[in-house]
């Protein structure tokens, strides 16, 4: 049942042209790129989830001014007075500063895994099946994390925010989507979270094992038309705040 | 037809390689590529020259020795091994781009030779079953379902070129690694050693300075055998199973 050819006449390690000492493997069952992968996984569809509720509640601002500060603040009283002030928000904000920072350490250790395991380039190399989504998960993924904080600072404590942090939360979502700049900005980002969630999506099924041939199109299907209807959601709001339809 | 090559030349590991040009004339589109290589071969020792060393043994397609980096698509432009390509999927006044695999896993030899036992020693960590000797058993002894049957020698079908390595963004294993755990874990035989099997092939697997998998699918893509993505997801499955039923790595 032992398949393997032997293909070259060194015996062992060769030496010289792979400079550095080779890694013993790891005994270690947590240290695996496939567990760093699973982390990624869960930890992506945390952040989804949220993704999602946010995008819904979003959608708040089509019942006027009122409604949506009405939602900031339920947001923040939920359970009261069982529960002290801010209990939801506070465990959401730590649950997703884990998940991103977990997210954020598998993908950059996975990185620079992946830069060690190709130390000389192609002189040419071309693609066969890599998607535009898949070949951007990366860069993507850094331009999302400083979207996130420039998104933090503008809307949730205002200080990057032109109505400033002593404006309610409508106020402040109406000063921003109105400028033509932080819109710009704002639709290359959540495109690039698009591409970002339309390979993610795949990717997490196949890493958590749920995928197989007869599965496969379906699941890529899903990721696409998922990341297709979310990223709307989103960007409905910008398109109606400039088009004037919302003021 | 006539061709313009440009093939990696590199005498030794330690030293550093260029790209070389090499003008062929009078190429029959029914040589295979690795004839070509043949014709351009005897041409260097005629003219004094050192030949270009390329791995190769069956030429049938099966053993999985051969294997460049054709115009940059691993085994070229036909999903097939680099020995059953033949020069009729190029045209006359072509140039074409002959690479090794580069992988950190995969030193450079000489030339277009790399060294693949990196490949070997991940079988070595877990690419086998423990069976005693002696007669050999009924085959029917052991039922096998068929699904799992054609699924699992679908994996087996896997030669061990590198192909999936050498076309993967991240230099990943993964998709040669999941064939083999997708081989033997479908089966009953596989079974005793299927948690153990799955971590020691991926820590082995990472050892050797290959990526992580992203889920692109160059690999499968270019598979000569067609390897399926559904290897990596069984894979997947298997390993995070042997974390959760927290199997210590046998020895």
């Amino acid at each position: 049942m032992l398949v393997a050819t032997v293909t070259t006449q060194q015996a062992g390690q060769s030496a010289g042209a792979n400079p550095g000492p080779k890694r013993d493997p790891k005994t270690g069952r947590f240290g695996s790129s496939v567990f760093k992968k699973a982390v990624m996984a869960v930890t992506g569809i945390i952040m989804i989830l949220f993704l999602i509720a946010h995008m819904i509640g979003n959608l708040h601002v089509f019942q006027g001014a009122a409604s949506f500060n009405d939602y900031s603040e339920w947001l923040r009283q939920v359970g009261e007075p069982a529960l002290p002030p801010r209990t939801l928000l506070t465990v959401i904000e730590i649950v997703l500063l884990v998940s991103v920072l977990a997210h954020g350490w598998a993908a950059v250790s996975l990185w620079r895994q992946a830069k060690r395991a190709r130390p000389i380039a192609y002189q040419t190399k071309k693609r066969v099946q890599q998607s535009y989504a898949s070949r951007t998960m990366r860069w993507g993924g850094v331009i999302v994390g400083l979207f996130i904080i420039y998104h933090l600072l503008d809307l949730t404590f205002g200080v990057a925010n032109i109505d400033g942090p002593d404006a309610t939360p409508y106020d402040r979502l109406i000063a921003s989507m109105s400028n033509p700049v932080v819109v710009f900005f704002y639709v290359l980002s959540l495109l690039a979270l698009g591409f970002h969630l339309r390979h993610g999506v795949w990717s997490a099924t196949q890493t958590l094992g749920q995928s197989n041939k007869r599965r496969e199109r379906a699941v890529n299907v899903f990721a696409t038309a998922f990341a297709v209807v979310l990223i709307g959601g989103y960007l409905v709001i910008p398109f109606v705040v400039l088009t004037g339809i919302v003021a | 037809m006539q061709l313009t090559l440009r093939v990696w030349r590199q005498p030794s590991p330690q030293v550093k390689g260029k790209m070389a040009n090499y003008h062929l004339t009078d190429v029959s589109e029914d040589m295979s590529f690795l004839e070509m290589l043949d014709v351009l071969n005897e041409q260097l020792i005629l003219d004094g020259e050192d030949p270009i060393a390329f791995d190769h043994d069956c030429r049938e397609g099966i053993c999985g020795s051969c294997g460049l980096m054709i115009n940059g698509i691993a085994h070229g432009p036909e999903q097939t091994t680099t020995c059953q390509l033949h020069m009729r999927s190029f045209s006359d006044g072509d140039t074409i781009d002959i690479e090794p695999w580069r992988s950190g896993g995969f030193p450079v030899v000489k030339d277009l030779v790399v060294d693949r036992s990196a490949f070997d020693r991940i079988i070595s960590a877990g690419g086998f079953i423990s069976a005693p000797t002696g007669t050999a058993p009924d085959a029917h002894a052991t039922p096998v379902p068929k699904v799992d049957a054609d699924a699992a020698f679908d994996a087996a079908t896997c030669i061990g070129c590198g192909a999936c390595v050498a076309a993967c963004p991240n230099g990943s294993a993964m998709l040669f690694t999941a064939a083999k755990v997708t081989h033997l874990g479908l089966l009953p035989q596989g079974q005793p050693e299927r948690d153990s099997r799955v971590v020691r092939m991926i820590a082995q697997q990472d050892a050797e300075d290959f990526g992580g998998c992203t889920n692109i699918g160059e690999c499968s893509a270019v598979c000569p055998k067609g390897i399926s993505m559904e290897t990596i997801s069984r894979l997947n499955h298997d390993l995070l199973g042997a974390l959760r039923a927290g199997a210590v790595p046998a020895s």
